[in-house]
């Protein structure tokens, strides 16, 4: 299959060599990779922010930049879950545009998701040492619905100890512009999700939405609890390369 | 109707500086949230039932005008009188001409939402009429002069002991903060009360239309003795809160009882058909059915709102919310907290600037449209209410210019590569150990309380495009 990767904005400005994992390891699974140029975000920022008309061309670009992809792929479930949700709403009076925002829904995929629900690979052979535990990102979860694929992926890297989050289902607070709109709810937020990461006894922090991540790890890293924090790519990819 | 002076940040800095509010908030939801769970499991599939909910509850807010008609006859055919108030102004003043008309003096409430999004004991009060709440939470907030800061647990914020000192004047002797010194108290003197009550004020959670039916669904009983002692009854209901029969109230009370508390059914589940016939021993000899619109009217004919009047004030959003939980009811200000009351506060007090920060009082997790057992889109409405407020211009001029500035980049790729390797090379000065900490607003929202990685040398596009030239 020939994947197209959406690097998503966050993890292009900030993880970049995350987002090159992400490339070797569906290269390594047999698929074709290509990156298509003009691609920035989903246009959620704007869009939770309540600026639709923004947003609305920030997607419009997105939409024009795979248009001739086969599969779309990115690294997170939030920004693949605002493309799923809110294209329609967006181009709801665009015919032409919804057309091409519903082909867009159709062909793309969380990482994870694609790999365990398409490529039917659950198992990449990785390796990893550690006590983990992993936040279950909301829109990942509630919106995309991708299920138990991140959990199968970790469940099959050997030497990896799986141990749960108190309250998983609690949002991290992160919601994006919310952290800087609501910065004290926001926080007060991250402080009950940081405990519970510390309470889990885990040394280290997996998810599959960076934001969540830089979020939770942020907070930690501030009240000098730092604790290891990674993208279940960054984890793939160091394992697979044991 | 501002009921608090403070700023909304105040409120919010009030809230998380209360540790007893927040672990009493977090106690009480994890309680009810539990509760729900479990008593929504036994029922096997409970999509379909929330699924049931909202085809029952969808169709009744489409044929409202029907449902409205079927309901007001049914019940002047049974010798009760209806009021259609336009405006809170108009509900109060229905009331209190009622209570004038009847020489009534104490007046005795059971738990009531539109009483309180109407503020109606404080007009009572000021006609000179004693009014009593007899809800147990709803008392305890009605002598601390608070609203309630939940819909289904008014009082969920006070402890034992607040709620003593709070009864030791009215008992005139020192009370300890045990809890059956405190409702053997409070039975005493409601019992007295009841006894004096020549006006009975309820709520209604569902009317049925095809009967003309009132239903109450209380844990305490109180809803019956209102109901039942005094002479006058006056309901007070949104025009939204119908059921077309006792087929679809079924389906409704499970719904209700099991996502609000996590009972099978409440403790008194209260079906009235006032007033009283001759054969009847008990129930008001005259009943006033009080319907209120309050722009429910002008949400019902906003395709993109209406579902928020399906609503059926469980209140299974707020014990699901992640804001809700850190900050409990009363930090956003409005009688109707939580997700639910984010949602339909501003559309029906059509007032940006006193309520416009409250659909911002969400990370939109979804956590609160998964909960709701008639699945409005809460987290969808949220968001389209920012969309409302940023449209009528409501919004920061330096919000719309920042918002203006990400559409340029991010529909420019390759000038955003340019920026983001400019941005990488100017951050150096914040930069501590690889990470940010420090910087100017609205960055310093984000650093106060958290580091952020530093932009990287080259962004993903750049590397990509230089391995794969």
């Amino acid at each position: 299959m020939k994947v197209s990767l959406f690097a998503t904005c966050l993890a292009n400005a900030l993880y970049p060599e995350m987002v090159l994992t992400m490339a070797k390891i569906l290269k390594h699974l047999g698929q074709t990779v290509d990156v298509p140029e003009g691609q920035a975000c989903c246009g959620q920022i704007a869009f939770n922010s309540g600026y639709f008309d923004d947003a609305r061309e920030v997607a419009r670009t997105l939409i024009d930049s795979f248009e001739h992809s086969e599969v779309v792929v990115g690294p997170s479930g939030s920004c693949i879950a605002m493309i799923h949700e809110y294209y329609p709403t967006l181009f709801e009076n665009e015919p032409a545009y919804l057309e091409k925002a519903n082909e867009l829904i159709q062909k793309s995929y969380e990482f994870t998701q694609f790999v365990v629900d398409v490529l039917k690979k659950p198992d990449l052979g990785a390796s990893y040492s550690a006590k983990a535990t992993y936040h279950p990102s909301c829109h990942a979860t509630r919106l995309l619905k991708i299920g138990d694929a991140p959990l199968t992926l970790l469940q099959h890297v050997k030497g990896l100890e799986l141990v749960p989050l108190p309250e998983a289902q609690l949002c991290c607070g992160f919601g994006g512009t919310f952290s800087v709109k609501m910065p004290k709810i926001s926080e007060a937020m991250v402080a009950e999700k940081a405990q519970h990461v510390l309470d889990s006894g885990a040394d280290l922090l997996l998810g599959m939405d960076m934001g969540c991540l830089m979020n939770i790890s942020g907070y930690l890293e501030k009240i000098h609890k730092p604790v290891k924090t990674m993208h279940i790519i960054q984890l793939l990819g160091e394992g697979m390369r044991s | 109707m501002t009921m608090y002076n403070p700023t909304i940040d105040q409120r919010v800095d009030e809230a998380l500086a209360n540790d007893f509010l927040r672990l009493a908030t977090r106690r009480a939801t994890d309680r009810l949230r539990n509760n729900k769970y479990k008593a929504t499991a036994e029922l096997g599939d409970w999509e379909k039932w929330r699924q049931a909910g909202e085809t029952i509850r969808t169709h009744v807010v489409a044929n409202l005008d029907f449902y409205l008609q079927q309901l007001i006859g049914q019940i002047e055919k049974q010798g009760g009188h209806v009021h259609l108030a336009k405006t809170p102004a108009d509900a109060i003043a229905i009331v209190r001409k009622i209570v004038a008309d009847n020489n009534s003096k104490n007046v005795i409430k059971s738990k009531s939402m539109i009483s309180e999004e109407i503020h109606l004991n404080h007009a009572l009060e000021e006609d000179g009429s004693t009014v009593i709440e007899t809800d147990l939470g709803e008392y305890i907030i009605q002598i601390a002069g608070e609203p309630p800061s939940h819909i289904i647990v008014p009082a969920m914020h006070k402890t034992r002991q607040q709620v003593a000192d709070l009864f030791e004047p009215i008992a005139g002797h020192v009370l300890s903060s045990d809890t059956p010194t405190l409702t053997r108290f409070v039975r005493l003197q409601m019992r007295e009360r009841f006894l004096q009550g020549d006006i009975g004020i309820t709520g209604c959670n569902f009317a049925v239309a095809n009967t003309g039916s009132i239903v109450m669904v209380t844990n305490e009983g109180n809803g019956r003795m209102v109901s039942t002692l005094p002479r006058v009854q006056i309901t007070l209901m949104g025009m939204e809160r119908i059921v077309p029969s006792f087929r679809e109230l079924d389906v409704m009370l499970n719904l209700l009882a099991r996502s609000a508390t996590g009972q099978r059914l409440s403790s008194y589940t209260s079906i009235l058909t006032p007033p009283k016939r001759a054969s009847e021993a008990d129930g008001p000899e005259e009943f006033h059915l009080v319907i209120l619109d309050h722009n429910r009217s002008e949400i019902l004919g906003d395709q993109t709102f209406r579902p928020a009047l399906n609503c059926i004030r469980c209140g299974a959003c707020f014990n699901v919310c992640p804001v809700y939980r850190q900050i409990g009811g009363h930090a956003y200000g409005s009688v109707y907290a939580g997700p639910i009351g984010s949602v339909i506060t501003p559309l029906l007090e059509k007032d940006w600037k006193t309520w416009g920060h409250l659909p911002y009082f969400s990370s939109l997790c979804g956590a609160c449209s998964e909960a709701c057992p008639v699945r409005i889109p809460l987290h969808d409405l949220l968001v389209k209410l920012r969309a409302r407020k940023t449209l009528s211009g409501h919004t920061p001029q330096i919000e719309q210019q920042i918002f203006k500035t990400y559409r340029y980049f991010f529909t420019h790729e390759k000038i955003l590569r340019r920026a983001l390797r400019l941005g990488s090379r100017l951050q150096w000065p914040l930069v501590r150990n690889g990470r940010i900490s420090g910087g100017p607003p609205p960055l310093s929202n984000w650093t106060k309380s958290r580091t952020l990685p530093k932009v990287a040398t080259k962004s993903f596009m750049q590397m990509w495009s230089e391995l794969n030239p």
